[in-house]
């Protein structure tokens, strides 16, 4: 790969978030707006954890990951300190794997 | 940074160091795939964003055209405006900070600061997991990149979970219903309301992900705000 599709996608990736500080100066956000955007960002993070946990490559991604996931979901449901959550997902999935689960 | 507690600056850390392992892989992978080291260590640099660039190197190393993979990289990133308009207060006024501080924004730096109640905390998350994320995922691919082969992938270590565990752990407090004794008293957020938009936007991007190219169900995912609107 050359340096060319790099820099296009370095510099589409930056436009992209960018254009959000720059927009914000022009539109002054009432505080409704500025709440739906709040749910927007909730929605798309949650979306995320969605996806990253249960599909690869647009399949279902196995069962190791979705329970390390749920592990980690339970524990900070619990309220547990956030670095065990990490650690917990993390080492539950890789011992599934480890012991031959999807 | 006055703001930064020890707490809030140990889970970021683990965040960055998982960020940083994933970023030996990646180093390794982008090295196999015929990038130079100084040429993977430059994307990271100053494209940012994980996700899209394992699709893109992957993508191209299986023979796709470079046209397509940094199209499809684009389409990854484009959740990166909502996030924008999101966090653009937290950036600063000063317009080298607010060039800099848009580098930074990862799904990661802007869920940190999402899950933060007072906007002084909120800035500090921000800045603090954007630029520890930075430097862990660029030290990252160079010790990859140096490495070549030898690293194995993050899915032996499980690290493919630790990033949606930690989202996770980061939304649910503006998901949880307020406890019996539980001040909220300077949140507007209704997690009734939150709970309901999170659920309906997960469903979407999971029943989307099929059909539609890699980034665009996240982005649907904002339709699910219509239902915070009936």
């Amino acid at each position: 790969m050359t340096l060319w599709p790099i820099l296009i996608l370095a510099a589409g990736t930056y436009g992209f978030r960018v254009a959000g500080p720059l927009l914000s100066d022009r539109l002054r956000l009432s505080a409704r707006v500025q709440g739906l955007l709040s749910l927007a960002i909730i929605a798309m993070l949650s979306a995320l954890v969605a996806t990253s946990t249960l599909t690869s490559q647009g399949g279902f991604a196995g069962g190791a990951r979705p329970a390390g996931v749920l592990v980690g979901a339970l524990l900070a449901w619990w309220r547990l300190p956030f670095v065990a959550v990490v650690v917990a997902a993390a080492a539950t999935t890789a011992g599934l794997r480890l012991l031959g689960f999807g | 940074m006055g703001n930064v507690d020890r707490a809030l600056a140990r889970d970021v850390g683990a965040v960055a160091l998982a960020s940083a392992v994933v970023g030996v892989s990646f180093g390794a992978l982008a090295v196999a795939a015929g990038l130079s080291l100084w040429l993977a260590l430059f994307m990271s640099m100053v494209v940012f964003a994980g996700g899209a660039q394992f699709m893109v190197v992957g993508m191209v190393a299986a023979g796709g055209s470079p046209v397509a993979a940094v199209l499809a990289g684009l389409l990854l990133n484009a959740r990166h405006l909502p996030f924008g308009l999101a966090v653009a207060d937290l950036l600063g006024t000063r317009w080298p900070t607010r060039l800099l501080g848009a580098h930074l924004m990862v799904d990661e730096s802007v869920a940190f600061a999402m899950a933060q109640r007072d906007p002084e905390r909120r800035r500090a998350a921000y800045w603090l997991c954007g630029g520890l994320l930075f430097v862990g995922w660029n030290v990252g691919v160079l010790v990859g990149g140096l490495a070549g082969r030898a690293v194995s992938s993050p899915e032996v270590l499980g690290l493919d979970a630790a990033f949606p565990a930690s989202m996770l752990a980061l939304l649910l407090p503006s998901l949880r219903p307020a406890g019996a004794g539980e001040e909220r008293a300077e949140s507007p957020r209704e997690p009734m309301k939150a709970r309901r938009v999170a659920l309906v936007g997960a469903v979407l991007a999971l029943v989307a992900t099929p059909w539609l190219p890699t980034g665009l169900p996240v982005l649907l995912a904002v339709l699910a705000v219509g239902v915070a609107l009936r």
